[in-house]
């Protein structure tokens, strides 16, 4: 693949069990941009990324989303990622048996395609070396796949894992909630290092903190399962200050919940 | 010779059959015994398997083959399973006849004993008097009574006190015939402070349609000894295969087991550890992979007897297609069994819709003063996990073999023989692809 990563989300309606959370998203993301998508809980984040990524309890009823000019909504998950996107997801699974390397190489070859895999010795450099950044202890190769890691270990483990199949769109759902500020400093590390034209970022936040740490270019404020306003990083700095209540205010908007009535 | 099927099983034939084997009395009165038991006692009682529709007794239960004087003259594939790199202790069965055997010098020197049943009868006939049939008794259940009135073949394994057989000792079990009966006697005695490790593969060609195994192994362990008993089973799915094996462990001594339930066609594993010494020990592993219609029964039983005993047994179990498995696991602690401890898990992963697998724990506890525990359970593989993998890119195939490796790989990764691991590695890649 080559050219400048672009996802274009154009009124994305997603319905959970039968219930709209999402109703008419509009968002386009380019290599090279970091979007941050900030909002109360309960407004439809997290549902934008797993219906991105084709979780199966999320169903698109209407709308249109393009990868690199691809329809995305065709594909099936694992297509998706070997496209290039990347999810780093807010509870990753746990799977007993399967060793953090494993399935890492797993990963990246099936990305690679068949006769070109990845040579052992270069792809256990290229983990030491990104473990390294992450502050990661060696053993955590070898160990099972985020069996019995700690909150703060799966969300590094899941930047381990961005940083490894290198997406060209990469979101990350709420990859800061629980982190003490020391693990936190350390995952915005591993994004800047990858922040350059052939990436672009989508951060999904309720808190204002991890945009100290990682800059964003734009802010959007997601409410009733609609991006509601969008600005620069100024936009997150307000919210931090003054909170949502003013944007509520101005679009008179009483409940931000997807529950609530437009 | 050759024992004819279509003539049907009498007295008279198993009287026949101990002479033209040149056995001793004592023997032959077993064996006449074994068959009076078989036309009077049950079949055994298997939780949720019925058991009464499949073949039992439609076999040729003896003919001889002709004997190979060295590994060259066999097959490929079969000489693939013999591993070179642990010895040449080696122990050939061709249907019900032993073809081949050999025993290095140095454990002849040791005074231990590797050998065909009916050389051991012969040759050593009180000491395999004194332990012949006495954990599985003759007149145990039908299957055993039948086995014992015309077994052949299989092993008898002696190692004397304060010896350490530090190579394994390998039997290969080989169905080749249409009809063929194979009804090997394992018996393995090991006297105090002594270890050995057991290790054995059964498999079949196509053309060995409704043949029947009904094996039974014996193992006796003395104080403070240990044996490792494995065993890797690949026969076909026309073949239909009853084990028994039951260790009796002294004090302090143990005996652990690793099988691989490989099969395709019908399979009644049973695996009894007695724990009758004080400080004895069992550990059990077992892993199955059904596939197509084949039923299986396989359990593994635990008896505490000695006090300070120690079980573990681990079941894991993978079903596809329309199989059928039932994984018992039974922990019985006696009383005055005070201190002892039993654990158990029985694990079944299904894979379709028309698959059922079953685990049963069992626990049967009548001590106060022991610790005991199990879990069992029954599901499919996880919908998130899958999405999970296959947000990475993984495709679905690959992430559903990722997570069935997963789920076996607690059992099969601790295997402490490699080439066992390799063996078992290799059975659960044909049965997986299937």
């Amino acid at each position: 693949m080559s050219g400048v990563p672009h996802l274009k989300i154009e009124d994305l309606h997603v319905s959970v069990e039968g219930t709209e959370i999402l109703k008419g998203l509009n968002l386009e993301i380019k290599g090279g941009e970091v979007h941050a998508i900030m909002g109360p809980n309960g407004t439809g984040k997290s549902t934008l990324a797993s219906a991105l990524m084709g979780h199966p309890k999320y169903e698109i009823t209407s709308g249109k989303v393009t990868f690199d000019g691809e329809d995305l909504l065709e594909m099936e998950t694992d297509e998706r990622a070997r496209a290039g996107l990347f999810l780093a997801m807010q509870y990753p699974s746990e799977i007993s048996g399967v060793t953090n390397s494993d399935f890492l190489r797993s990963a990246i070859n099936a990305r690679r395609g068949e006769g070109k895999e990845i040579s052992l010795m270069k792809f256990i450099r290229q983990m030491d070396e990104k473990m390294k950044v992450l502050e990661m202890d060696e053993s955590f190769s070898q160990r099972y796949l985020n069996e019995g890691f700690s909150g703060g270990e799966k969300k590094r483990n899941e930047i381990l894992q961005m940083m490894m199949l290198e997406p060209r769109i990469a979101i990350l759902d709420e990859i800061d909630s629980g982190l003490d500020i020391d693990a936190l400093k350390i995952v915005a590390k591993g994004v800047n290092q990858m922040r350059s034209p052939e990436t672009g970022f989508l951060i999904i936040t309720h808190y204002q903190r991890l945009l100290n740490y990682i800059t964003p270019d734009f802010v959007h404020v997601m409410m009733q399962g609609k991006i509601v306003r969008s600005g620069g990083a100024e936009l997150a700095h307000k919210l931090e200050e003054q909170g949502y209540d003013w944007i509520k205010e101005e679009l008179g908007i009483e409940d931000e919940t997807v529950g609530a009535k437009a | 010779m050759s024992l004819d099927v279509k003539s049907g099983f009498d007295r008279d034939m198993v009287t026949r059959f101990s002479s033209e084997l040149q056995e001793p009395d004592w023997m032959k009165e077993l064996r006449l015994k074994a068959w009076e038991a078989y036309n009077r006692v049950d079949l055994p009682k298997l939780e949720k398997t019925k058991i009464t529709n499949w073949n039992m007794d439609q076999f040729v239960p003896y003919k001889k083959e002709d004997t190979v004087s060295s590994l060259d003259e066999l097959p490929e594939n079969v000489k693939a399973l013999v591993s070179e790199a642990e010895g040449r202790n080696i122990l050939i069965q061709k249907n019900s006849s032993v073809i081949f055997q050999d025993t290095s010098d140095e454990l002849q020197k040791h005074g231990v004993i590797f050998t065909d049943l009916q050389t051991a009868v012969k040759k050593h006939g009180e000491l395999v008097q004194k332990y012949f049939a006495q954990s599985v008794a003759v007149d145990e259940h039908k299957l055993a009574a039948l086995h014992y009135a015309l077994c052949s073949g299989g092993v008898f394994v002696y190692v004397p006190k304060n010896t350490e057989v530090e190579l394994p000792l390998q039997a290969m079990y080989w169905a080749t015939d249409a009809d063929a009966g194979i009804l090997p006697h394992v018996l393995i005695v090991v006297e105090e402070s002594s270890s050995v490790t057991y290790v054995d593969n059964y498999f079949s060609t196509t053309a060995a349609n409704n043949a029947v195994h009904n094996g039974i192994v014996e193992v006796f362990v003395g104080k403070n000894a240990r044996v490792r008993f494995a065993s890797v089973r690949t026969m076909d799915r026309d073949v239909t295969d009853y084990v028994f094996r039951r260790a009796i462990v002294d004090n302090d001594g143990s005996i652990e087991w690793i099988l691989g339930e490989m099969n395709n066609g019908n399979t009644v594993s049973d695996n009894t550890s007695i724990l009758k010494g004080d400080g004895s020990k069992s550990l059990s592993r077992v892993v199955s992979i059904g596939t197509g219609k084949q039923k299986q029964n396989i359990t593994s039983q635990a008896k505490h007897i000695g006090r300070h005993s120690d079980s573990n047994m681990i079941s894991k179990g993978v079903m596809k297609e329309e199989a059928t498995s039932i994984f018992n696991g039974i922990t019985k602690i006696e009383k005055g069994a005070s201190k002892s401890n039993g654990e158990q898990a029985e694990n079944v992963l299904m894979l379709s819709e028309k698959a059922r697998g079953d685990a049963n724990p069992i626990l049967l506890i009548d001590e106060d003063d022991v610790t005991a525990g199990h879990a069992a359970s029954v599901g499919q593989i996880n919908e998130t996990q899958m999405y999970y993998l296959m947000s990475r890119g993984i495709a679905r195939r690959v992430a559903e073999q990722l997570i069935i490796r997963g789920f076996l790989a607690p059992v099969v990764e601790d295997i402490p023989l490699e080439s066992v691991k390799e063996r078992l590695e290799q059975a659960i890649e044909r049965k997986l692809a299937l």
